[in-house]
């Protein structure tokens, strides 16, 4: 399946000259590594950057829009064990340990267990998927994930029955993480949350690189959920445990302020945050005088994921 | 010596532009991260509330240290708050919306804290129109109580600011402290006052206070409250 694109590709969004030769030098520095590389293969073992040139794409990849630079999505995280800054997460997450990672599984599942990500990501297929992700602080971007389907892997699990909601914990590290260390603002680890079929659809992957490239550490190496119909913070970095339950758990931000972030946190603009507007967001890398962009119900995929909530006040299950 | 003063005031005029300047060699050096326009749009937000902060302490600073003639720098300090304040303003309009007005409308209507900047705002516009010597006499008492308004525009920049965070709130809990403060002096200056005055004037004596409030007292006895 293809996204649809009702009108014609804006000029905004057309790849600037560029940032389009940059990509081409990325795909030969890309290129030159292989070669210098043969052999070796991709896995998480090494540390070698590992790159994944000429994925497949995913089916729900938006080739005709031009991803945000990828200087920009590395300097602009909001990681909140790190740093309450966008900046400094870029140069603290480097401490972070992610080799050797393993993902613990439990709850209504067959299989639960604890697996490395390297076994993971054998039974796995990536893609690359260009999607859009949206801030709820109203800023957005086009991240070239390289991931694979969520579905498919809670299905390796084998799901019981009674499985309705899939909980995501977070990484805790104190000693590399300052805001954990000091417990600060938010409880840690972070945690999030999906309903069963939210998790198990197409769009929701689960992202180890971008741009080809293995996952920066700022943006949530080794291994990271995108969901991109919903706030960029469901999206939850580090993942270390997979828990599917019966009930909805407590989810970090949820748990927070619950009146400002709900459970589903489907993107929406008729639906304002308490204490801003939701109705249009700033593309990163676009420049001074330029219209911010009108956001979309569900960031633009409601074609994909708007049945899912179609008997849902959107209002109520904010 | 009133050469020298001169100076100083206008090395003090000149100063108050450094913020600008920096700004624009961040813009020129591309200084500002991955969300410049955001960045500029704070950066001379948070000028604002300093150069509004600092409008405000010049009262206080001259009560303890007694020093006089530091009037006309509350007034440019004042004004260059109102100067910050409208670039913040046109950066949001321009060079975010980009005149977008629909855009803008729906987007002042659903953020509260923007409700807040444009209280503070419309404060200090008034008190930038009537900052004028000219009007300052024409408009004699009312004049004092309208410039009053200034502590409810730093009460509401620095909600404005506090309502649009997510989380962090360190700097917006700094700029409250240092307002707090402001006004607590000015409070307590003011409670100061007021016992004293109840001290000095005995119910018998209420005829003094009377004559006092007609502005009879001759301005010696006044002074010596």
């Amino acid at each position: 399946m293809i996204i649809k694109t009702k009108k014609d590709i804006p000029p905004s969004e057309i790849t600037d000259p560029l940032i389009f030769r940059e990509r081409r030098k990325i795909i030969k520095a890309m290129l030159a590594t292989m070669v210098a590389g043969a052999g070796i293969s991709p896995t998480l073992a090494d540390n070698n950057q590992s790159v994944w040139p000429d994925l497949p794409k995913g089916d729900f990849s938006a080739e005709f829009l031009t991803p945000t630079p990828a200087e920009l999505i590395k300097n602009h995280t909001n990681y909140y064990e790190f740093a309450f800054n966008k900046k400094d997460p870029a140069s603290l997450a480097q401490k972070l340990r992610t080799d050797p990672w393993t993902i613990e599984i439990s709850g209504e599942v067959e299989k639960p267990g604890r697996y490395y990500l390297e076994d993971i990501l054998r039974q796995q297929t990536l893609q690359e998927h260009i999607y859009r992700f949206r801030c709820v602080e109203a800023w957005s971007m086009v991240v070239p994930w390289v991931g694979f389907s969520l579905g498919s892997l809670l299905k390796t699990f084998k799901p019981l029955s009674t499985a309705n909601f899939v909980k995501f914990t977070a990484v805790h590290q104190p000693e590399v993480m300052p805001k954990q260390l000091n417990n600060a603002m938010l409880e840690w680890p972070y945690v999030e949350a999906l309903r069963m079929d939210e998790a198990m659809h197409p769009l929701a992957i689960l992202a180890v690189g971008m741009y080809g490239d293995m996952l920066p550490k700022q943006n949530g190496a080794p291994l990271r959920l995108v969901v991109p119909w919903k706030y960029g913070f469901k999206s939850i970095k580090a993942i270390v445990k997979i828990e599917l339950l019966k009930r909805p758990p407590i989810t970090t931000w949820n748990k927070f302020a619950p009146n400002e972030y709900g459970f589903y946190s489907n993107v929406n603009p008729a639906v304002a945050h308490p204490r801003w507007s939701q109705n249009s967001e700033r593309q990163l890398g676009s420049g001074f005088f330029t219209p911010r962009r009108q956001t979309e119900l569900f960031n633009g995929y409601g074609e994909q994921v708007a049945s899912m909530y179609s008997d849902m006040d959107l209002r109520h299950f904010f | 010596m009133v050469l020298r003063i001169n100076n100083l005031r206008s090395l003090a005029l000149a100063g108050c532009l450094i913020p600008l300047l920096w700004l624009f060699i961040d813009i020129a050096f591309d200084n500002l991260g991955s969300n410049p326009i955001q960045a500029l749009h704070i950066r001379l937000g948070d000028w604002s509330l300093r150069f509004l902060c600092l409008t405000l302490a010049i009262t206080p600073i001259q009560t303890v240290t007694k020093w006089r003639g530091m009037t006309d720098y509350r007034q440019m300090l004042g004004l260059y708050a109102f100067f910050y304040a409208t670039l913040h303003v046109l950066a949001y309009l321009l060079v975010d919306h980009a005149l977008m007005w629909r855009m803008v409308g729906i987007d002042v209507i659903e953020s509260p804290y923007i409700w807040f900047g444009v209280l503070a705002y419309l404060i200090i516009f008034s008190l930038a129109l009537t900052s004028p010597k000219w009007a300052k006499k024409r408009m004699g008492k009312t004049w004092k109580k309208l410039h009053r308004f200034i502590h409810i525009a730093a009460v509401a920049a620095i909600v404005h600011y506090f309502w649009q965070l997510k989380g962090n709130l360190a700097e917006p809990l700094f700029y409250s402290i240092v307002v707090f403060l402001l006004l607590s002096f000015r409070i307590l200056v003011w409670v100061k006052n007021r016992q004293f005055s109840r001290m000095m004037i005995p119910t018998g004596q209420r005829i003094l206070a009377v004559a006092e409030k007609q502005g009879v007292m001759p301005v010696v006895i006044r002074k010596r409250r």
